[in-house]
């Protein structure tokens, strides 16, 4: 066994490690829900990533075979009975993503770049307007409900107890993250590579761009239901939001915010998106601000997404950088955690100003009136002070920065 | 005996311009065919004719005898048939290993296979291996295309366009912008990994035309003006006035 293979058993080991411990270490009542949440929308966005990041489609349709897998789902648990055991009813979602991924995938991939984008949106409008068409299979405004631990009970699982869904999403994303793996260093995971880069010169080496387009779409849209029939099960409930163009673009952003250019970027950017769309929109109502900011700063920034960032910091590892990055941002953090702290108290005012927030506004343990002249000045002025002391740190420890940036450029010529 | 290549008749009109008007070759299975010319004469154009890159206007093309004009480009892949660019078109992000790898899947049967690991086809590394080898990139084998040296670029395009084991390959300006200690060694590589093959290629440095080809075309406004050894060609009084003229006493 070579060093490299080696070191990624030991990774996908602590992958599953992780799965297994995490509802022990964060067991509290909502965390439960939330990792179950987070394991869905991680499949979703890896699924997602096989277009975006590995063949290079952007894709504004692709909840279509999420939700259309959830919809099978949760049909086949209410016309199922009891009689298919519910541990493999996810299957039920990826077949149907794979058969619609199949059918869709033929239209939508007969072009790539923005045709692809533009037919993509256009899809996936289609079927959602389909789901006010037919009511009776897309449950109209109240959704599809079903019950799972109707189903057959195998090995005593009833799936009645939450953490008896967690170890059930957990299986599955395990299976799916390692067949998505596995499936990236097949020849067609290469070619879909191949293609992203460079279509025509893939046609010169024997291989139609349009067939390697077409089989990632049809594969990509069995993981997508897969992720749908989960979550199915895990809600109980699929309404036509989940085919939606909004989850579309939900799972775009966690992908992008997680890093298309690795394979692992759209774990990170699952668990990212989740917690700012539970956690963060408990703590504030200006959630969806700030999730666009960071998605901004994400896109303008770190263009490699939070993946890029973590790649970065192992190379600093790698090369012996880390105590002089260490230096940088040790200076940076009170400047520009201070004028953080000054937008959000800007953010928040003007929420609180817009009267539909509740409740005394406080920030760093201050109680600010968001109606009055003083806190807006007395936080522009922070900010301003804020601003001007990133620049002045930023001064002396910049050539300290071009220095790690010189050794991590002579250390990855090496 | 069957041609390797042959064009009858092709023709070529983008809108009302003609660029290919009505040409006939014949490369013979084994030969070094260079096709020489002035600029704007129509050598890319045929090229991609020929590749099925674009569809012929009118005649036809055969690959060993068999029509392959109004294929598309993967199916003359499949049929032995492989052409590099003249600008460099590579798999950029990729890395030289892969870029290599990706060129002989096909070949070697793997189609779109999504079951077995590419890392294991023993074949299809140790050919690509073998490759990197021949075009003295081996050492460079995981670094990503897109920051190779502009030579380095030029050698990998050859060795893209050879590891699928065609027998016919067409070049297209391989040596461009290369300085003269870098052309000998290109036409040294081209020479060794066309061996036993039949190769087509469009040159401006006369030096490498004379020096590789068995046979040489010279193709002036879209038409084959005269056809023979480098002899014949340097001899040729209308090759010396339509085009070689300035060359010749430069």
């Amino acid at each position: 066994m070579t060093r490299g293979s080696r070191e990624r058993l030991v990774l996908w080991a602590a992958y599953a490690a992780v799965l297994v411990v995490a509802p022990i270490v964060f067991s509290k009542g909502f965390a439960l829900t939330l990792l179950c949440q987070m394991g869905i929308v991680m499949i979703f966005a890896l699924s997602y990533n096989m277009l975006l990041g590995q063949t290079g489609l952007l894709s504004f349709g692709h909840a279509v075979y999420y939700g259309l897998g959830a919809l099978f789902t949760i049909h086949a648990l209410n016309l199922g009975h009891g009689k298919l055991p519910v541990t493999l009813m996810p299957l039920v979602g990826g077949i149907s993503g794979l058969f619609f991924g199949i059918i869709l995938g033929y239209v939508t991939t007969r072009r790539a770049g923005t045709t692809f984008a533009m037919i993509s949106l256009g899809v996936g409008e289609m079927v959602a307007a389909c789901s006010l068409m037919f009511p009776g299979f897309f449950g109209g405004e109240a959704g599809v409900s079903g019950n799972r631990s109707t189903g057959s009970h195998l090995f005593g699982l009833t799936f009645g107890p939450q953490i008896q869904m967690y170890y059930l999403v957990a299986a599955w994303l395990l299976l799916c993250t390692v067949a998505m793996h596995a499936l990236s260093r097949t020849p067609l995971g290469r070619m879909a590579n191949a293609v992203r880069d460079n279509p025509e010169r893939a046609q010169f080496v024997g291989y139609d761009p349009q067939r390697v387009r077409f089989m990632m779409v049809a594969l990509s849209g069995f993981f997508a239901g897969v992720a749908g029939g989960l979550a199915a099960l895990n809600y109980e409930i699929v309404t036509a939001e989940s085919l939606s163009a909004r989850t579309s673009g939900l799972v775009l952003l966690a992908t992008y915010l997680g890093g298309m250019g690795f394979f692992f970027g759209p774990l990170i950017g699952a668990i990212v998106v989740t917690l700012m769309q539970t956690l963060l929109a408990m703590v504030t109502k200006a959630w969806p601000f700030y999730f666009g900011a960071v998605f901004l700063a994400t896109v303008l920034f770190v263009p490699g997404g939070l993946a890029s960032v973590a790649m970065l910091h192992k190379r600093l590892w790698d090369t012996g950088q880390v105590r002089r990055a260490g230096v940088v941002y040790a200076a940076m953090a009170l400047p520009v955690g201070l004028a953080l702290c000054a937008v959000i108290a800007l953010v928040e005012m003007a929420y609180h100003a817009s009267g539909d927030v509740e409740g005394p506004l406080r920030i760093l343990g201050r109680e600010l009136d968001a109606n009055s002249w003083g806190p807006w000045i007395g936080v522009l002025l922070v900010l301003a002070a804020a601003s001007l002391a990133c620049r002045w740190t930023w001064r002396r420890v910049a050539p300290r920065w071009h220095e790690v940036a010189q050794a991590l450029a002579a250390g990855g010529a090496r | 005996m069957t041609a390797a290549l042959e064009l009858t008749g092709v023709e070529k009109r983008f809108g009302a311009t003609e660029i290919v008007r009505g040409v006939d070759l014949r490369v013979a299975k084994g030969e070094r065919h260079a096709l020489i010319g002035p600029n704007g004469a129509g050598k890319s154009v045929l090229f991609s004719l020929i590749s099925a890159r674009f569809p012929v206007t009118a005649g036809r093309i055969a690959l060993h005898g068999e029509e392959i004009q109004g294929k598309r480009p993967h199916d003359v892949n499949r049929r032995g048939l492989s052409r590099s660019f003249q600008v460099t078109n590579l798999f950029h992000r990729l890395s030289v290993f892969e870029n290599v790898r990706c060129a002989v899947l096909w070949s070697l049967g793997y189609r779109y296979s999504f079951w077995r690991s590419a890392d294991k086809l023993r074949d299809a590394n140790e050919r690509a291996r073998e490759i990197l080898d021949r075009i003295g990139l081996a050492h460079r084998a995981e670094v990503s295309a897109g920051i190779l040296s502009y030579a380095e670029q030029r050698a990998l395009e050859i060795g893209v366009t050879i590891a699928g084991g065609a027998d016919v390959i067409l070049l297209d300006e391989p040596t461009a912008g290369m300085s003269r200690t870098e052309t000998e060694q290109a036409v040294e590589l081209i020479r060794r990994v066309t061996e036993g093959r039949t190769l087509l290629i469009v040159e401006h440095d006369m030096s490498v035309v004379f020096g590789l080809a068995d046979r040489v075309s010279v193709l002036v406004y879209g038409r084959i003006v005269a056809s023979g050894t480098p002899d014949e060609i340097r001899a040729d009084v209308k090759v010396r006035e339509a085009y070689l003229g300035a060359a010749a006493h430069a």
